[in-house]
């Protein structure tokens, strides 16, 4: 994508069209997680370069002391993050300056790191380092109006999530805001226990689909290619969090794995 | 979000709090409180504040609860003239005594009341957190009342430092989980409790231990701990012929001392303040003074003052006492800190072991190393205020820190003050 289309598109319509275009062709987007910096700091940019030329769009995790809505995985990534020294400045600083992917990035943080950088100087700083979005999962609907206002000066998307507990009324307002995609958390529970998908599941997804105008992503607990399969029919996309982590920890190769969630290319 | 005040809004926030006006709609204290938790959470939030809307101030509710406050607590608890601490002090003191409370402090009077309220909303089980035990305890003993099962999340290293407690909860009937995660004490314990209950928000009610937390928790919690101070308030009236001059109370997450001063919050002759641990020194890491130290921030559900770095990372804390070692505030202490109502001061590790070796000498009264924090201010603030009536909560006993006690105060020469 060259610089000028990059300019012209506004960033969270990046994530729409990345979403759509693997729709297109008959796939269900993959929206990749990684913690920035974990599990070697030094190694941040090529793991970035490898699992963004085989995902659709890349989310990339701020690291956090107390990950409320994360299991053990995303818990011992994040530590390991804080351990390096990564930092929301460091992580912007590297995406500033590196060749970024293709696939357009997401910033996943919990609020605090975003406070103390300040929404005043966030959503440009996230702009020039090629954020087009943000997901924080502690920061519900009810008390999201600062920061998307903030975020929207430079069309950055706020991603908001939808639960099976969502009641209606609630999943439609939360629809309504949402930009890029909704988040549609599989189950209640925390990140990276593996979920089937059963009747109920694929009800609720239906229901997401349903009432949001973006496209609908489903993550927590997404591990393999049969998951994918079951998936597709229900949703836009599949989001892989910590069964790509626990492949970078043990040195496995990302993009193949993320190329064996393609059901069938 | 506010990061800071006018002279102007500060006098409007105390209007406001005096006038019973917080939390509001939106949970908000002022600036403070709201509800950052994951979306999972919500629901379960709108239902534990309907069902406080419907309960809580019910004939019904009240009646039940008053009778387990009575007959079972052991409320109202003693308010005690310390005779001996007042002449050493050049003062006149006085003892709100929740360490008589069942389970050994004001911990129970949160316990029993959501208790009672969880078995109103339909839940199936309890989970708690907790750092210094004494809400595992109270927790515990509670769900055995009432016959609910309870699973307790506590630090691996508050296990350690807090072993008797430890067995207490498990020969009440629960089940006490060890968190390896994190900071290891309540801050992670607390972490974990979230994660439980994210994964079964219908059926499992969280049973949090202090006035933290998203909305409405440190409305109940208030609501539930502010018999302290309205006993309090009508025995000093009763017992010594007047309002106290001046309210301590220690503050970790800040539930005793919440509890104890909303109901002076409104005297204007009475002065308030709130002792947090000083820890080791006023370096960052090295204590638990909040109030003292602290930035607003958003940690585990709401938006107060928080010990953190540049980057918005949460610090890890020191402190002697287990119940006070926690990062974050209660969002309420946040809002009287910027009304100006409620001077928070901190008193060290060292300071705090001294008060309560004095305390249990004058006294005969061995407190918590948590509220040996106040008495230690106190002191400080008698030397330069003669003859005043001072109100300290004393908010638990001190049995449950014998091992801490054993290594300092009692200890061949490792003692950090001296008996």
């Amino acid at each position: 994508m060259s610089e000028q289309r990059e300019q012209s598109v506004a960033p969270h319509e990046r994530i729409t069209a990345a979403i759509t275009a693997a729709n297109t062709r008959g796939q269900p987007a993959i929206v990749a997680f990684l913690t920035a910096g974990y599990p070697a700091k030094d190694k941040f940019r090529a793991h970035l370069t490898e699992i963004g030329a085989a995902a659709d769009v890349v989310e990339i995790g701020v690291p956090f002391t107390d990950p409320m809505a994360d299991g053990m995985t995303i818990q011992r990534s994040s530590q390991g993050a804080l351990a390096q020294g990564v930092t929301l400045r460091w992580l912007l600083g590297e995406l500033h300056d590196m060749p970024r992917p293709q696939a357009p990035l997401i910033l996943m943080s919990y609020l605090n790191p975003l406070l103390a950088f300040g929404f005043d100087e966030l959503p440009a700083a996230a702009q020039r380092a090629g954020i087009c979005g943000f997901i924080v999962p502690d920061l519900p609907y009810d008390e999201s109006d600062d920061f998307r206002r903030a975020l929207r000066r430079e069309g950055v998307a706020l991603i908001q999530m939808a639960t099976p507990v969502t009641t209606d009324k609630r999943l439609r307002e939360v629809a309504a805001v949402s930009e890029g995609f909704l988040y549609a958390v599989t189950m209640t529970g925390t990140t990276g226990k593996s979920v089937a998908v059963p009747q109920e599941v694929t009800t609720y997804l239906d229901r997401v689909t349903a009432v949001s105008p973006v496209p609908v992503c489903a993550g927590f607990g997404i591990r393999s290619v049969t998951q994918v399969r079951d998936l597709q029919k229900h949703v836009a996309g599949v989001i892989v969090g910590s069964a790509l982590v626990e492949v970078l920890e043990q040195g496995g190769d990302p993009g193949a794995f993320l190329r064996s969630l393609r059901p069938g290319e | 979000m506010k990061s800071s005040i006018s002279q102007q809004e500060s006098a409007q926030l105390l209007a406001d709090e005096v006038a019973g006006k917080f939390p509001d709609a939106k949970g908000r204290f002022g600036p403070f409180g709201g509800r950052y938790v994951p979306e999972t959470l919500i629901p379960a939030l709108d239902r534990l504040e309907a069902g406080i809307r419907e309960h809580l101030r019910s004939t019904d509710f009240q009646a039940e609860l008053t009778r387990e406050l009575t007959s079972w607590v052991g409320r109202p608890t003693a308010l005690s003239h310390a005779a001996r601490l007042s002449a050493a002090w050049g003062a006149d003191v006085w003892l709100k005594r929740e360490d008589l409370a069942h389970t050994g402090a004001h911990k129970i009077n949160n316990a029993i009341g959501q208790a009672l309220l969880a078995k109103r909303l339909g839940a199936k089980r309890i989970i708690a957190e907790t750092g210094a035990g004494q809400h595992g305890v109270a927790s515990a003993a509670a769900c055995a009342r009432i016959g609910l099962p309870c699973t307790v999340y506590m630090g691996a290293v508050d296990m350690e430092r807090q072993a008797p407690n430890v067995g207490r909860i498990k020969l009440l009937g629960a089940e006490v989980v060890p968190v390896t995660g994190g900071d290891r004490t309540l801050r992670a314990a607390i972490d974990e409790a979230l994660r439980d209950w994210v994964s079964d928000p219908i059926d499992t009610y969280y049973l949090i231990g202090s006035a933290v937390g998203p909305h409405p928790y440190p409305w109940l919690v208030r609501e539930l701990q502010s018999v302290i101070g309205r006993e309090a308030r009508a025995q000093m009236l009763a017992q010594a012929g007047a309002l106290p001059d001046v309210v301590f109370a220690c503050v970790g997450g800040g539930s005793n001392a919440i509890g104890s001063f909303v109901p002076f919050v409104g005297d204007q002759s009475v002065e308030i303040v709130g002792v947090e641990a000083g820890g080791t020194s006023s370096a960052l890491g090295r204590n638990a003074a909040t109030l003292v130290y602290g930035r607003p921030g958003v940690l585990q559900g709401s938006y107060s003052l928080l010990l953190q770095d540049a980057d918005g990372q949460i610090q890890e804390t020191e402190s002697v006492s287990a119940g006070l070692d926690y990062p974050g505030v209660g969002p309420e202490h946040s809002l009287l800190l910027w009304a100006g109502r409620v001077r928070y001061e901190s008193a060290t590790d060292g300071e705090a072991l001294a008060a309560l070796a004095e305390c249990s000498r004058l006294e005969g009264i061995l407190p918590a190393i948590e509220s040996a924090h106040a008495f230690a201010r106190a002191k400080r603030w008698a030397e330069r205020h003669p003859m005043k009536r001072i109100l300290i909560t004393l908010s638990g006993r001190g049995d449950k820190d014998m091992s801490t006690l054993q290594r300092t105060l009692l200890g061949d020469n490792g003692g950090r003050a001296q008996l």
